[in-house]
């Protein structure tokens, strides 16, 4: 208990003090004039004038279609997997309606897989495709939030950025770099990075082994740091060769945390209130610990119908205990606890246990994380979600007082206003659309591992992590159904475009505003009374939407599970 | 003021105006520089710098591969200790295209992902902690430690933990014809620590573990 706690206090200040020095250089690099030589070259080679200022609707527009050029040209070599010489295994293409799915999942942030790794892609398409779109995913991601920052920083003026300075810096200065370095920590660490495709070994008992290799460590980088999430294994950072030892879980977790951390420092530097940047970790922090504490405590204390069989899950010297189904021994509790509350409170999505497996109470963070999709969030729009709820707050607060509401010296009226409910309508009516289209679709049933409310939640929980682009599973669902992967693919477009298009549009408008002198009716949006009225309308919105959905899942099968019924 | 004039300016050129070259063009670039490029030269680095691992931390015994120390395989004679329950299947060796259970199948990692409310998981692990008692000679209601009879998440779990293996030392011994003080002494040996002293918990790494036991068997036999 206490080995467990001093772990959550490591792990939290070391994020802390990186979310400063990181935060400073990613400063710098969305605000340094001069560009270097290699990005001279870039945009020579992209044909685009780095100078060029975008307007919010041509910086959008770039984004948008750059996307979905990339996102074509992974479903374009899916789909062409098998005439693609080189993969000793010669595995075969992937059908229309999972190509999507997989491109659709990648490009968004998302990561969620229908398809299981070890028997669905060759090496080159784990590179060309995966670690790729990963890339580049969590760059647009990370740029966006760059182009956000600044439109909110200016006043009076017509644009935010060029879009590809910002994209090219961060895949440049920032994730590649990072990702290499961390690579060879992790290759020394135990994880494979290697072009061949398998071996076959005989084990002691004489039994044969066929052993899955590939390039792993430089894809586990990309997908912790870019908040990405997809495995290269089908059981994802539980794999040992995703994830060999405590330390690289310590490192998976701190690197999924690191930019969506580090980019409140940014938004404070970069709009010159460095309390408001605090004040966002803050509130970030409170909503996280509150999660974990939930997480840990529930998983900690096991399952309450195995202790009536003799199983012993109280942690001792000798062994973790706690509830062990669908996790890996040496991570034990406390590790995987964290882990868990970091991938969704992050939206990566990567997985070090199984979810479906979890208490209920557990599994319902997990959840609960993505609905409200803003505690810490994925690369960029983790910070970008946040604002979207503190200018609902100025709004709600501004009427409550009968002043008209300010955020960061600019009058919040009804056009931004409009943009901010679209972001925020968007989420759930996504969410709960899907969820709702799925039940009554009859085909549903046969993809269902669980019964009772378990496979209620396995249904909500796909639709969910579509949505927040978060890409973890109740993996017991077959979702590799022409059904899911269309809906599911759906969900993670409008998850990811119809919240960013949105604020980029508000960053633009408020871009455009004059500033007004704070006066003594200006509500301060950096003191702890304004985190936690940011806090209070982040669960009571959530909570209002939501709970009636997380009622018939995890909250029943909670109470179900103190009574003692089984499905 | 000049500047403000000067930006709006600049900041009007049409939204779709030359889009259209940079977008194909920085698809096929950047999947050339991040899908390609980055993953080739960690490669090539890693293998350079850490080759062992980079290559799978594979284990050579006498002469041939037998595994990779971070991957557990699947033990199930008494003289060896045995890893936690797993998950994974395959192709039935008799007829390819139906699926049997094929535990620590590392082309095909698998978790349960039963609820805790599952009636499967209820009975799988029923019948575990059964098998384990009667294995290991306990009581009919000693306690057995929950890694012993939950599957892991990747079914290819390498470790289990210090209570799971002095509960099988016993067995072990037995069929070794090793003292149980000796083989007890071994888990001490091949019990990894915490991390830096704080990450993860105390584990043992069963391959590890057992090829121990084998190497002691064999010094045993030479010096009779």
């Amino acid at each position: 208990m206490f080995n467990d706690i001093t772990q959550f206090a490591i792990i939290l200040a070391i994020m802390t003090g990186l979310a400063v020095v990181l935060g400073k250089w990613m400063t710098h690099l969305f605000t340094a004039p001069a560009h270097n030589i290699v990005e001279r070259g870039t945009y020579r080679i992209l044909g685009v004038d780095p100078e060029e200022k975008m307007s919010w609707k041509r910086y959008g527009m770039v984004l948008l279609l750059s996307n979905a050029a990339m996102m074509l040209l992974g479903y374009l070599i899916l789909r062409l997997q098998a005439f693609i010489p080189g993969d000793s295994l010669q595995r075969a293409s992937q059908a229309p309606d999972l190509a999507f799915n997989t491109a659709a999942s990648f490009i968004t942030n998302t990561n969620w897989q229908s398809y299981a790794g070890e028997s669905s892609l060759s090496n080159f398409s784990q590179m060309a495709v995966i670690t790729f779109l990963m890339t580049v995913g969590a760059t647009t991601g990370v740029a966006v939030a760059g182009g956000f920052i600044r439109g909110l920083s200016r006043k009076s003026t017509g644009d935010i950025g060029n879009y590809w300075v910002d994209f090219t810096r961060v895949a440049y200065r920032l994730l590649i770099p990072l990702c290499f370095v961390m690579a060879l920590i992790y290759v020394w660490q135990g994880m494979p990075q290697t072009l061949t495709a398998d071996t076959v070994v005989t084990t002691l008992e004489g039994a044969k082994q066929q052993i899955i290799l590939g390039p792993v460590a430089s894809f586990e980088t990309i997908k912790h740091i870019g908040t990405n999430g997809g495995g290269f294994f089908s059981m994802n950072a539980a794999h040992p060769f995703e994830n060999p030892t405590a330390l690289t879980n310590t490192l998976h977790i701190l690197s999924m945390l690191l930019i969506p951390s580090a980019l409140t420092y940014v938004f404070g530097a970069m709009i010159m209130r460095r309390r408001q940047g605090w004040a966002i970790f803050a509130a970030f922090l409170v909503m996280f610990l509150g999660f974990l504490t939930l997480t840990y405590s529930s998983e900690q204390a096991g399952n309450p119908m195995l202790a009536s069989m003799g199983v012993d899950q109280a942690q001792t010297a000798y062994q973790a205990g706690g509830n062990m189904e669908g996790k890996e021994l040496r991570f034990g509790i406390a590790q995987t606890s964290m882990f868990v509350t970091t991938t969704t409170a992050a939206t990566t999505g990567s997985v070090d246990s199984m979810h479906s497996s979890l208490t209920p109470l557990g599994g319902f963070v997990p959840l609960a994380q993505m609905m409200l999709n803003n505690v810490f969030g994925g690369d960029g729009v983790g910070l970008i979600n946040l604002i979207t709820y503190a200018i609902l707050t100025v709004f709600l607060v501004g009427m409550m007082i009968g002043r008209t509401p300010e955020f960061l010296g600019k009058k919040i009226e009804a056009r931004e206003m409009k943009f901010v409910m679209l972001a925020v309508l968007a989420h759930p009516f996504s969410i709960l659309g899907f969820t709702a289209l799925a039940c009554i679709t009859p085909s549903v049933m046969a993809s269902l591992a669980n019964s009772g409310p378990h496979a209620f939640s396995e249904v909500l929980y796909a639709y969910t992590s579509g949505t927040a682009n978060n890409g973890s599973a109740f993996a017991g669902l077959n979702a590799n159904t022409p059904f899911f992967n269309t809906t599911i693919g759906l969900a993670m477009l409008v998850g990811r475009y119809l919240t960013l298009l949105p604020m980029l549009a508000v960053a633009g408008v408020l871009a455009a505003k004059k500033a007004v002198p704070a006066g003594p009716g200006t509500l301060s949006t950096s003191t702890p009374l304004f985190t936690g009225l940011l806090v209070f309308v982040i669960l009571v919105v959530g909570g209002l939407t939501f709970l009636p959905a997380l009622a018939l899942g995890p909250i029943v099968e909670h109470l179900l599970m103190l009574s003692g019924t089984t499905f | 003021m000049r500047e403000i004039n000067q930006a709006a300016e600049k900041s009007s050129v049409p939204v779709m105006h030359g889009i259209a070259r940079p977008v194909i063009v920085s698809a096929v670039f950047f999947m050339v520089v991040t899908g390609i490029g980055y993953p080739l030269a960690t490669t090539g680095v890693a293998q350079l710098l850490f080759p062992d691992q980079a290559r799978g931390s594979l284990i050579e015994n006498g002469g041939q591969t037998i595994g990779s120390g971070v991957i557990g395989q699947y033990f199930t004679k008494p003289e060896y200790f045995h890893g936690r329950p797993s998950a994974t299947s395959g192709p039935d060796p008799s007829d390819p295209s139906k699926t049997v259970d094929q535990p620590y199948n590392a082309g095909a990692s698998a978790a349960s992902n039963q609820g805790v409310l599952s009636k499967k998981l209820l009975d799988a692990v029923a019948e575990r902690t059964k098998a384990y008692r009667e294995e290991n000679g306990l009581a009919a209601d000693a306690k057995v430690p929950v890694d012993a009879v939950t599957a892991s998440a990747s079914g290819l779990d390498p470790d289990i933990s210090i209570a799971n293996a002095r509960l099988q030392a016993s067995r072990v011994a037995k069929a070794r014809g090793m003292s149980a003080e000796e083989v007890l002494s071994l888990v001490d040996q091949k019990t990894t620590a915490r991390q830096l002293g704080v990450l993860g918990d105390p584990r043992i790494n069963v391959l590890q573990l057992n090829l121990a036991l084998d190497a002691a068997s064999k010094g045993r036999a030479a010096t009779h």
